[in-house]
């Protein structure tokens, strides 16, 4: 089956999320479409996929026009999506998630799941996956729930399968197993569009490689090309993809961490007895997959986590226990994971946003009411200083790109005397032209002396910025280790073992 | 993958987790030990407690069973303290407490009680399990139409306004045609009405739901009064005089002692009740239909990825679960009072969404809150009739306590559908 996009054009209001764009999908190719976050790559595949409908253009299969309503009609063409966040149902078992939508049916409507028990059997033995078809799927790790989302698509003869940024929430080491799963599949006949904006991966299974910018399709590249050479590509202007950074001139213990326990309401432990401590001018980057533990650890610094048991001790005072004006008062600069969520008042202008974590007192507030004056002057300076795209200080920060939304939370967080930085995810879902500048901030604050804690799951970010490696694997502590670790040994530690002459 | 050819330890603890609200049972057991023993050492109890077991029409009598009501009590209390100790054990072990020593420690808390309030008189036993049995009937129907409500992402909080709409709209159509039957259908479709509106806002327009709820039961309440008042009161006997669905004894079991008259000699809305929980408990487990309708309650999204249709689904969902309630409202006029009267359902639809919640969302479980609280407020009223020593006022309060009780008390660490209440938007 040879699928083809023609000239698709996708408008929201007045922004053109795709721009003519064209692509086509032999059968048995892997063809990448790599682009930055925002580029409009989801926006394409939803329109392929029936969940958005394109304003002009249109979808080819075998040279025949096809016109999808729903996600029903692209399946019924032969088109499987293996989704970025799993459309998978937590509470049913893999039996009943792979056959909702085309049960077989018995008497009076009555579910078939011996039928669909032995269509997953089938599948999963086809191409050696271990899944247990009465497995509840919120019980299996991240890497078999793919592996359900694969089954889900292939159950129903897709032809063409289409991968979604399939391995951000992937150990490296699962990673390379699902990169095994596309060649089989793609040996098998399958055509396959993946989706992503890692040039690693791009340059091992792409047959094909194009690229999105803002929309549009600005080239093609081949599998040959070199990182530096498909990033310029993907950002229209040549990158650094490294920071420059020198080694770091480690001061007193700043930041001390022992048997730290952190629970959530319903009782869970997320952080399970970690102690670790930070230098003054030093960056311990931790590194680990996703919902390993890293969010309760870095809410637990900032007393945002309600259920903490250990120490955490900043140049020697504690801070578990306190609340989080205190944790503030103590110096702490802290990045949240999702800027969206924790990080920004997406109503609130810029200048509002800017002085968020200084609500209640001087320099902006002065008896009970805000000096919107000296407000004004420092968030323009920040803006400037921070190189924040934006038509001015009154702009509402929801308006924001999500790079320029990410500069202004780290203007924010890094214009107070900080004695430590915490910073989650600092450049996800931001453009490499930002990814370049708010690395360097982060290192100038390590220069200036501030310890910093990072917390990231791309090991690119982790390698350009740490000084020693934390990993964490279900909550515990599986070493720390010297920044020039090798990506293998980091994923062995990823995925919880602990390679040998690594102490934990 | 090329790994380095490392040895590795496998990590051989998973996360720890810990169980809230833990010690939540034995404490609420211990308090209401306390109590019931508080019962007769305050105000102990001369004379014998009798308890009746059989009736008319049995093939046999079982006779009754008339004991020394501080007897009775201690044993009570003795038994109640077992379960309470049993159950602190079982939390000091850190396990949780099984439901069915909790089922116990009710048992004879409750015998307790009664044996204490009925001294000197005799107790019908099987009367009062077949009364709260009838008067659980709107409260099951009700919470079957909630569970399925909210199984499918919709939160129903109308539902009082569903059974009192049902019942107004069995009243009228009843007494014109002379059918109870009529009456039963238009019930249906009475809830069914109330169910469209609360889908139109709920779904459609993406209005808060508990609101949306709110206003409904007001609406109906407003409505229902103000055509009581202006209409029915002064047309009373075209209008509002239904005929009712007679008794109907089911051959050779309703003749089992205790058993048989408690479910065999009641209305056809109860066997009616009985299919409608056994058919939904299948439909939504083990049907196509139910898989699709608690995959749209729980990830909407990826019910729409495999090509689900789910504000249809969701609509349909809210519409069935709106005739079913209907039915519920139809016990009202069609069996249990002569007519229809201002706000007759007395709340009765909040006490179904306690049993919902109280059931964990399972249509069995719902059922069987539901009949709990119908048996509270039947307790109250056979009390009333054979006379307590506890004042009538405070037995009133008798099923909203136990609703309190219940749903915060005993309930541990429930899930409800992951989308309940959040409406679906497309992109």
């Amino acid at each position: 089956m040879r699928l083809a996009l023609r000239d698709i054009t996708k408008r929201f209001g007045s922004l053109v999320a795709n721009d003519h764009i064209s692509l086509t999908v032999e059968p048995g190719e892997i063809h990448c479409l790599l682009g930055e976050n925002g580029a409009g790559k989801s926006t394409l595949m939803n329109v392929l996929y029936g969940l958005y409908q394109a304003d002009e253009g249109e979808i080819l299969i075998d040279d025949e026009p096809q016109r999808f309503k729903g996600p029903g009609d692209a399946m019924a063409a032969g088109i499987g999506m293996v989704h970025q966040h799993f459309m998978l149902i937590p509470v049913f078992t893999v039996a009943e998630n792979v056959m909702l939508g085309h049960e077989a049916t018995g008497f009076a409507g009555k579910l078939d799941l011996d039928a669909a028990r032995k269509l997953v059997q089938e599948i999963s033995e086809r191409f050696g996956f271990q899944v247990d078809p009465d497995a509840l799927v919120e019980d299996l790790p991240v890497g078999v729930q793919q592996r359900v989302e694969i089954i889900k698509a292939l159950s129903r003869h897709a032809e063409v399968l289409v991968f979604d940024e399939p391995t951000a929430v992937l150990t490296p080491q699962e990673t390379d197993e699902l990169m095994a799963i596309m060649r089989q599949l793609k040996e098998s006949g399958t055509g396959i569009v993946f989706i992503t904006h890692k040039l690693r991966e791009v340059r091992e299974v792409a047959d094909r490689i194009t690229v999105i910018r803002r929309g549009t399709v600005v080239g093609e590249a081949s599998p040959q090309a070199s990182n530096a050479e498909l990033a310029a590509l993907m950002v229209g202007r040549p990158v650094e993809l490294k920071v420059h950074k020198e080694p770091a001139q480690p001061g007193e213990r700043a930041l001390v961490i022992s048997d730290l326990v952190v629970a959530d309401e319903d009782g869970h432990v997320h952080v399970d007895g970690v102690s670790f401590h930070i230098d003054a001018g030093e960056i311990l980057a931790v590194a680990g997959v996703q919902g390993n533990g890293q969010t309760e650890l870095t809410e637990a610094m900032v007393g945002l986590a309600p259920h903490v048991e250990g120490s955490i001790k900043l140049d020697g005072r504690e801070i578990v226990g306190r609340s989080v004006r205190k944790a503030l008062e103590a110096g702490i600069g802290f990045i949240p994971e999702d800027r969206q969520v924790d990080g920004l008042v997406s109503n609130f202008t810029i200048a509002e946003n800017l002085m968020l974590n200084r609500s209640y007192d001087k320099p902006f507030v002065s008896g009970g009411s805000l000096n919107l004056k000296k407000l004004d002057t420092f968030a323009k300076e920040k803006l400037a200083e921070y190189d924040v795209r934006a038509p001015g200080v009154s702009t509402l920060a929801g308006q924001l790109s999500g790079g320029n939304q990410q500069k202004v939370v780290v203007a924010r967080e890094l214009s107070r005397d900080l004695r430590l930085l915490v910073a989650s995810q600092p450049t996800r879902g931001v453009d490499v032209g930002s990814i370049e500048f708010i690395h360097k901030q982060i290192v100038a604050a390590r220069d200036s002396g501030v310890p910093v804690l990072v917390v990231s799951s791309e090991l690119d970010e982790i390698a350009a910025l740490a000084d020693r490696i934390m990993v964490l694997y279900r909550g515990r502590v599986v070493g720390i280790v010297p920044a020039d670790t090798s990506r293998d040994t980091l994923g062995l530690m990823m995925a919880g073992e602990t390679p040998e002459g690594i102490e934990s | 993958m090329s790994a380095v050819d490392l040895p590795v330890q496998a990590d051989a603890q998973g996360v720890a987790e810990r169980i809230p609200g833990l010690w939540k049972p034995p404490i609420v057991m211990g308090v209401f030990t306390i109590l019931v023993a508080l019962l007769v050492l305050v105000s102990p109890r001369d004379g014998d407690s009798t308890f009746r077991w059989s009736r008319e029409g049995d093939w046999f009598a079982i006779p009754d069973v008339s004991l020394p009501a501080n007897l009775i009590v201690w044993v009570a209390v003795l038994l109640c303290l077992l379960c309470t100790a049993y159950a602190a054990w079982r939390s000091y072990s850190r396990l949780k407490t099984p439901l069915v020593v909790v089922a116990a420690f009710a048992l004879f808390a409750v015998s307790g009680f009664l044996a204490w309030a009925v001294a000197g008189k005799t107790l019908p036993v099987v009367g009062l399990l077949a009364g709260a049995l009838a008067l659980a009937v709107p409260l099951v129907f009700g919470a079957l139409g909630g569970v399925l409500g909210e199984r499918a992402g919709v939160v129903n909080i109308a539902i009082d306004g569903q059974l009192l709409f049902g019942a107004f709209g069995a009243a009228i159509t009843a007494s014109l045609t002379g059918s109870p039957w009529a009456g039963l259908v238009a019930a249906m479709v009475a809830g069914m009405l109330v169910a469209l509106l609360l889908g139109l806002f709920a779904i459609t327009y993406w209005v808060e739901q508990v609101i949306v709820g709110v206003v409904l039961n007001v609406l109906v309440i407003g409505f229902t009064s103000f055509m009581f008042s202006q209409v029915l009161s002064e047309n009373a006997g075209t209008l509002n005089n239904p005929p009712h669905f007679p008794r109907l004894e089911i051959p050779l079991l309703s003749g089992v002692p205790v058993l048989g008259p408690i479910f065999f000699r009641q209305t056809i809305l109860v066997y009616v009740m009985y299919a409608a929980v056994f058919l939904v408990a299948w439909a939504l487990y083990r049907s196509k239909w139910g898989l699709r309708v608690r995959a749209v309650g729980e990830h909407p999204k990826a019910a729409d990825t495999v090509g689900i249709d789910v504000i249809a689904t969701r609509y349909r969902t809210v519409l069935l679960a709106g005739a079913i309630v209907g039915i519920g409202g139809a016990t009202y006029t069609l069996v249990s009072v002569p007519s229809f009267g201002r706000e007759m359902t007395g709340g009765a639809g909040y006490i179904a969404l306690a049993a919902v919640i109280f059931g964990k969302w399972d249509p069995i479980k719902a059922t069987l809150a539901a009949l709990l609280f119908g048996f509270a407020s039947n307790v109250e009223s056979v009390l009333s009739v054979i006379g307590s020593p506890v004042p009538s006022q405070f037995m009133l309060m008798l099923p909203y306590v136990v609703t309190i009780f219940a749903v915060a008390g005993l309930v541990g660490h429930s899930r409800a559908p992951a989308a309940d209440g959040v409406p679906y938007r497309k992109g």
